[in-house]
């Protein structure tokens, strides 16, 4: 497992809203080619961590990687400074100072002085907004679909191309860049072909049915040609037989687009049935992580969470 | 699946874009007429204006909904960009020998040259008039352009209402500049521009005739600027703007740039309400900024909803229909009298009573406009009548026709 590219890596990701901390020293990785799990309870800060990874809010405190790359970095600023709730305080903040314990040797001196370096590094504040990160290759998908509702299933997918095409507004208008527009047309008549969308491609994409919707909004999260795709909920409203399709369906884009995939899931069923790794989730700290079936057994876990499952 | 698969749309498509051709020919031609041979009669005299003027505020009413009806950016700064628009034409086209009478508290201004003057002297005075008009509407278009894009730096960082106060207050801040003693030498301060460049001066020589262009030009860069419009709102670009307009998050979340995007929007948008200011300002012959409130604002944006949100057919008939009524159809409740009877209340002022009504009536029970957010086309006529041939043959569906033409008034 360890010689696998690292593709997304959470460190020390505090979230405070207010006085509220919806995720708390989050800390996790997703190795290349990996389908991981965050799982929880309702509000345990599950869409908070996603929001935090796309870029929607700027974490309270932490860092957030891509393939060993920080692109996402804070640490408490301003009034946040006080009222700040998180664990680890001092790791990102300014008051950090640089204590060396009498007698300390050469050694202890040296890893002092490249914490030390770590720390005016981390101080530097990144925070690029969402379409940054998903040029980056960054996807996602919606808990409450997020389709554009005027708009054809065609239209949907294809302005999920427009991002990465070679075209400047004067081209576009003039028609002068129409041999990207044509290569942009042919790849989402593809992309709808392979999910099996192209004899909706001219309905309204909000009159599918809701199945269809759903998999409507990975093939637009598709269309960016990201490497990691994260699922908000993609079983949310799903019958168990469609559930069960979408777990085969999930493992298939993942080898068709070499994707590394992150979910957040309530069907168990899904869960365990298709991830590689779990996270699990409670009043924004993690309260386990390991393999699917170590999960199942956790006793954290099951009086968090899975226990309701068990009942029934 | 067999029964959602339509036949090539190719056929009507090409058949409606002919239609729309032909149909735009004829109205060239008949403007044409009636510019040079048609006589003169109470019927064309009030014709002409409605037509310039309704082209104008087509053109204007475009670029508004492509702000607010394709990019959901509810600005309300459109007189002020017009405004910015109409002086610069007028400054630039100003003949030279005319600045000491327009600007007569100023010293004769600052600038001392007139664009259509000077090109006049190089290619003669009928094409320097032509030119050099088109050249200052560009130069309009520009400079509200550029001020779009200064005002969009800190303005369009804002949402929908905010937005809409702040454009707002722009535009007002801006007519009081322009009105200021202190720029007396370029905008005359709060009196008139006059003696330059306008419709009338539009002249083409072929052979040894010249041909008037007084109500072809406005409809010539109307057309030409709506046209551009379509092709923007049809593109890859167009669809980035409407996909913030249906949903800023997941526009966002899918890689669209909103803050580019709503820039690139919102400074075509000023672009062409700059040359429609310019081209107001060439209709009126004399401009003032006070004219340029957010009563002009309002207007603007009340042709934009009767025509429908997100439809530029519907913003173009709906700013011929309103001209019309406005200033034609509805002027026989000013008269006095109704049917040869005297009506007491038939005086000065009843029209806009009575406007206000239909107005109120449209809003009320026609609340998305005219046409909703789709679009008249010739080859979504065809087809309908098609489908209505092949007897239910094929179900219903809610075809979204995308071609436009605005030669239909």
């Amino acid at each position: 497992m360890s010689e696998r590219t690292n593709v997304l890596r959470l460190e020390n990701i505090t979230m405070q809203f207010g006085g509220v901390v919806a995720v708390n020293n989050l800390s996790m990785k997703v190795d290349e080619g990996e389908i991981v799990a965050l799982i929880g309870p309702n509000g345990a800060g599950k869409t908070t961590a996603f929001n935090v990874i796309t870029g929607v809010y700027q974490p309270t405190n932490g860092q957030v990687a891509f393939y060993d790359k920080a692109y996402i970095r804070n640490h408490p600023q301003g009034k946040m400074k006080k009222i700040y709730k998180g664990e680890n305080p001092l790791l990102y903040t300014e008051e950090h100072t640089l204590e060396l314990p009498d007698g300390a040797d050469a050694l202890a001196a040296k890893q002092a002085e490249k914490a030390r370096d770590h720390y005016v590094f981390s101080s530097h504040v990144m925070a690029p907004t969402p379409d940054h990160i998903t040029k980056m290759g960054i996807a996602r998908t919606f808990q409450n679909i997020r389709l554009w509702k005027s708009m054809t299933v065609f239209d949907n997918v294809i302005i999920a191309k427009h991002m990465r095409a070679k075209h400047n507004i004067f081209s576009s208008t003039f028609r002068a860049s129409w041999k990207e527009e044509a290569r942009m047309r042919k790849e989402t008549e593809e992309l709808l072909r392979e999910q099996g969308l192209w004899q909706h491609r001219d309905e309204l994409a909000t009159s599918l049915p809701y199945g269809l919707q759903r998999r409507l909004e990975i093939a637009r999260a598709l269309a960016t040609d990201p490497k990691l795709l994260l699922l908000d909920e993609p079983a949310a409203g799903m019958n168990p037989q469609e559930t069960l399709e979408l777990a085969e369906f999930i493992h298939e884009i993942r080898d068709r687009h070499h994707l590394t995939i992150l979910l957040i899931e309530h069907h168990m069923d899904l869960v365990m049935n298709i991830s590689d790794r779990i996270y699990v989730l409670d009043f924004g700290s993690l309260i386990a992580q390991g393999l699917p079936s170590e999960i199942q057994k956790n006793q954290h876990v099951i009086d968090a969470y899975l226990g309701v499952v068990e009942d029934e | 699946m067999g029964k959602r698969l339509k036949p090539a749309v190719a056929p009507e498509k090409k058949i409606g874009t002919l239609i729309a051709i032909v149909l735009l020919a004829a109205l060239y031609v008949f403007l044409f007429l009636l510019d040079n041979a048609l006589p003169t009669n109470s019927t064309t005299t009030m014709l002409i204006p409605v037509l310039k003027k309704g082209a104008i505020y087509a053109l204007v009413c475009v670029s508004m909904n492509l702000l607010n009806g394709f990019t959901g950016l509810f600005s309300l700064g459109q007189a002020g960009f017009m405004l910015i628009g109409a002086y610069v034409f007028a400054i630039f086209s100003i003949p030279a020998d005319q600045h000491n009478s327009v600007y007569q508290y100023f010293d004769g201004g600052a600038i001392q040259f007139s664009i259509p003057e000077s090109l006049g002297r190089l290619l003669g005075e009928n094409a320097g008039n032509f030119w050099g008009a088109i050249i200052c509407i560009l130069i309009a278009g520009a400079v509200s352009a550029i001020f779009a894009a200064l005002i969009g730096i800190p303005v369009l960082r804002l949402k929908s209402d905010y937005l809409a106060i702040a454009t707002l207050g722009f535009a007002e801040i801006i007519r009081a500049i322009f009105q200021w003693n202190g720029l007396g030498k370029i905008t005359n301060g709060s009196n008139l521009l006059r003696k330059y460049t306008n419709f009338h001066d539009i002249k083409i020589q072929i052979g040894g005739t010249i041909f008037q262009l007084d109500t072809i030009f406005p409809f010539f860069i109307a057309t030409l600027s709506i046209l551009t419009i379509v092709l923007l709102v049809n593109s890859s670009y167009g669809r980035a703007f409407k996909s913030i307009r249906d949903d800023e998050v997941a526009a966002e979340a899918m890689g669209i740039n909103l803050f580019k995007h709503k820039m690139l929007s919102f400074v075509i948008s000023s672009f062409y309400a700059g040359v429609g200011g310019a081209l107001l300002a060439m209709f009126q012959t004399t401009i003032q900024a006070a004219p340029f409130r957010s009563t002009m604002t309002y207007e603007i944006l009340l042709i934009v909803v009767i025509g429908g949100i997100g439809s530029i057919t519907g913003s173009c008939i709906a700013s011929f229909l309103y001209i019309a009524c406005s200033e034609w159809w509805l002027r026989f409740l000013d008269s006095g009298s109704f049917l040869g009877m005297e009506v007491s209340f038939f005086r000065d002022g009843f029209r806009k009573v009575v406007f206000s009504v239909v107005i109120m009536i449209i809003v009320l029970f026609f609340s998305r406009g005219i046409m909703g957010d789709k679009e008249l086309s010739f080859a979504g006529i065809i087809r309908k009548i098609r489908k209505r041939r092949q007897v239910k043959a094929v179900p219903a569906d809610g075809e979204i026709q995308e071609k436009e033409d605005e030669s239909h008034e």
